[in-house]
């Protein structure tokens, strides 16, 4: 009665037999070709938003257009300016006239000649004179950019400032490209060949580069949006290098097959107040919190100890201006805390939100150390994540906020960059930090003419800060590169760049 | 007939449903295009120009309307933070996904349907025990999972592919084909190990039954029963289930794409809901929907074709 069975049977048998042995005999021939030395893929952790270089906003777009867009100058390793575009400059009016000299012979990627024309185009573009928003919002204070001859452009600035040269970093771009989205046409190393959404972008060395030329000849940056499988794309191959890891993923990497360079990421990490907001209007509770908390503690979590504790809102690589002895302003001290806050009529504590962006590792578990630290003194800060854009638009914009934390980096070499936000009616004063003191030194290191007065006025604005405990300041997150060891020649910068013209094959 | 039609009716109202919650729901979460395009460099007066610029300022009734039109004219739209036409956007990333959905459905069934009889018929026994054990394991691992651990072991360990590679179908068909086999694996186990003690019990059950003796006693041969009698009976309860599979395995490629760096429509889908870049993820969602109420109609047809008895009513 079952033997209808046996035949059946049998047939099943060699279909599974054969899917399966088509199934894995596809595998074992699908590896991928070797890679060629004069090219690299690198992982990026999310994907551009955008090829204008004017209108590109986010830390990981610039830093990848840094390589295909160069401006009148460009910062070097050191994070000094060097003439690139224009091939010197001369400063005048106690820093209301720029002048610049083109150097000659500087091509686009489609081999047009830079003119001066190009020049004033961009530096209009993106500063709006041409009517409209400014692009660049700091680059609001050009007046006019007037063509001199064919070689001479100079720019006339509404006010003096000495500190402006940092900004004229801003890409030059050819006044004959109508949408640099689809066109991102530059005078950089390399040249933007295509891109896949959410797959890659893909650049290759511009061979009539004015200065010193790329290494490798082509780069495809892959976009990693999934960090669980950085690791992985590491080992098996498909990425040569990564930047930003974790402690975590680092630990997993063979030192044979990568070398591991270790900088710093050039930002400020706190756990930014609102200060405008209950209970942290009062001085009294935020110094409380940052006697409560110990930095180090948090580094040995986060990252084993890695990173650099700050005391203000400046980090190490501004040399001139950074001060060493603001980590001390609050050594952690429990009994000082608490009577700070019995002072400020919390003697049984409280309890606040800490709003973080849950996207970035780092800071999370800096939350979590926080929440452990500040339970001794009786503060409950519950810990609330949040997508990055809620974060921008919530936190950032809306200032609807107890406390965060996030990195804030410099967009530009100026210490302004970094402390323009405090001044009581800045718009990116997100923190509602409102301090008259603060705001007439921050006024007068601008007023100042000379360097020595200036620096003394950064300086003081960044004593203010850490005194009123604006924020409990943190640490400059370690930054980790993994480089596979068939290269060689990773650079840091101090600010948010990769120099991919800097790679090269490891000697043989 | 009139069936069908209002089957069809039925469809396009689902559609416009999804659509019509999708537009609402990004109303509700915080955040819009604008902030994420501008990002810490907003300023009042560029969100509100770039608002005004993006149509964002209209009712949201009068948005959801102007999109449904352009969408019944084939215009979906232009992506907010790639400033290309959604539909070139995906065209390229469309056909990763759906063959490799596709590449799981003939997984599941070439699995499912011979182990499902193969099993039936040593009811009891061994084979059929270890391989209910196995059915039972396999479908409890998630297929984010069973990837992991097969990018493990084939791409660390065997080293037979890279992992996190990908070729493009533009440059390599065979090489792309290859690169798809573990992801659809992962993708095919749970839901072939679902379908195959799925069958193993409706043959069982169809077995048993006195039609199948009767059958036996009109002289007939035995393959001719089983194929003939108590598969095609037998199989429906399959069919219905491998049909709502299809949906759901495209729809579940979205974990497994990031799983292996599948440079299909999931990772797109997942920027652009946190870019709140609605028009992509209306049109994704879309796709995603249309192929659930296609796969539900098939299955319908399937049906009548399979079993005379429904196709009277």
């Amino acid at each position: 009665m079952r033997s209808w069975r046996k035949g059946a049977g049998k047939i099943a048998l060699l279909i599974v037999l054969s899917t399966l042995t088509a199934t894995l005999g596809g595998c074992a021939s699908g590896k991928a070709g070797q890679s060629d030395l004069s090219e690299i893929t690198i992982g990026i952790p999310q994907d551009l938003d955008g090829l204008d270089p004017h209108r590109a906003t986010a830390a990981g777009t610039k830093e990848v257009l840094f390589n295909i867009f160069e401006g009148l100058v460009k910062p070097d390793a050191a994070g000094d300016l060097q003439p690139a575009i224009a091939e010197n400059y001369s400063i005048e009016n106690g820093g209301q006239i720029y002048r610049f000299a083109l150097r000659s012979g500087v091509r686009f990627h489609d081999n047009t000649e830079v003119t001066a024309e190009d020049v004033k185009y961009s530096l209009d573009r993106a500063a709006g004179l041409g009517g409209g928003e400014p692009i660049v919002a700091a680059l609001s204070k050009i007046e006019g950019v007037e063509i001199k001859d064919a070689h001479t452009v100079e720019i006339k600035l509404n006010t003096q400032d000495t500190d402006f040269l940092p900004y004229l970093t801003v890409a030059i771009v050819p006044q004959h490209i109508e949408d640099l989205e689809k066109q991102p046409i530059g005078t950089g190393p390399y040249k933007f060949v295509s891109r896949s959404p959410q797959e890659n972008v893909v650049l290759t060395r511009f061979d009539n580069y004015w200065g010193e030329k790329a290494y490798l000849r082509d780069v495809t940056l892959k976009i990693e949006s999934n960090p669980d499988a950085i690791v992985m794309d590491l080992q098996g191959g498909s990425i040569d290098m990564f930047a930003r890891l974790t402690t975590v993923q680092v630990d997993q990497l063979s030192r044979d097959q990568f070398t591991i360079y270790e900088g710093t990421m050039n930002l400020v990490q706190a756990m930014y107040l609102n200060n405008a907001e209950k209970p942290f209007d009062d001085v009294r509770v935020r110094q409380a919190l940052c006697y409560a908390i110990d930095p180090q503690q948090i580094m040995d979590f986060v990252s084993d100890g890695a990173g650099t504790e700050l005391g203000s809102s400046m980090f190490p690589a501004f040399t001139k201006y950074y001060l060493e002895e603001l980590n001390h302003t609050y050594d952690q001290d429990l009994d000082k805390a608490r009577e700070l806050l019995t002072e400020a009529g919390y003697p049984d504590g409280f309890s606040f939100m800490l709003t973080v962006p849950s996207n970035y590792t780092q800071h999370v578990d800096t939350a979590q150390v926080l929440k452990e630290q500040l339970a001794k003194i009786g503060v409950d800060a519950q810990i609330q994540g949040i997508e990055w854009n809620s974060w921008l638009s919530d936190v950032y914009s809306g200032r609807k906020f107890q406390a965060t934390v996030v990195g804030v980096d410099a967009a530009n070499l100026t210490p302004s960059a970094l402390l323009s936000r405090f001044v009581s009616d800045a718009g990116n004063n997100f923190c509602n930090y409102s301090n008259p003191a603060y705001d007439e030194a921050y006024a007068k290191a601008y007023e100042a003419t000379n360097d020595a007065d200036r620096t003394h006025y950064i300086k003081e604005c960044e004593r203010i800060l850490s005194e009123t405990a604006a924020n409990v300041y943190i640490q400059d997150l370690p930054e980790f590169v993994a480089l596979n060891k068939k290269y060689t020649g990773y650079t840091f910068y101090p600010l948010y760049v990769q120099d991919i013209a800097k790679l090269r094959p490891a000697a043989q | 007939m009139r069936g069908i039609l209002r089957k069809l009716a039925g469809a396009v109202l689902t559609l416009l449903a999804v659509t019509l919650l999708v537009f609402l729901a990004f109303r509700l979460i915080p955040g819009d295009p604008v902030t994420a395009l501008l990002g810490t460099e907003i300023t009042p007066e560029r969100a509100a120009q770039l608002r005004a610029e993006m149509g964002l300022d209209d009712p949201l009734l009068v948005q959801y309307g102007r999109w449904v039109i352009h969408a019944l004219g084939g215009d979906l739209g232009t992506s907010y933070s790639y400033s290309m036409p959604v539909s070139s956007m995906l065209a390229g990333k469309l056909p990763i996904t759906l063959t490799m959905s596709l590449m799981a459905f003939v997984l599941s069934i070439a699995l499912a349907i011979p182990l499902g009889i193969l099993a039936a018929k040593h009811e009891g026994r061994i084979f059929d025990r270890v391989l209910l054990a196995l059915c039972q394991v396999i479908m409890a691992i998630p297929p984010f999972f069973s990837g992991i651990l097969l990018t493990y072991i084939f791409g660390i360990v065997l080293r037979w592919f890279t992992p996190g590679g990908f070729i493009s179908y533009e440059r390599d068909m065979v090489g792309f084909l290859r690169y798809l086999i573990l992801p659809a694996v992962a993708i095919a186990l749970p839901k072939a190990a679902m379908a195959a003690k799925l069958l193993r019990d409706s043959v069982i059950e169809e077995a048993g039954k006195d039609y199948v003796r009767t059958a036996y006693s009109r002289g007939n041969a035995t393959m001719e029963v089983m194929y003939r009698h108590v598969l095609r009976n037998a199989i429906l309860p399959v069919v219905t289930f491998l049909g709502m599979a299809l949906a759901d395995m495209v729809a579940g490629s979205i974990v497994v794409e990031q799983v292996f760096g599948i440079p299909g429509i999931s990772r797109i889908l997942l920027t652009s809901i946190s870019n709140r870049d609605y028009p992509v993820v209306e049109a994704i969602i879309l796709g995603i929907a249309g192929l659930v109420v296609v796969a539900n109609l098939l299955v319908d047809l399937l049906y009548r074709l399979l079993d005379p008895r429904l196709r009277e009513a």
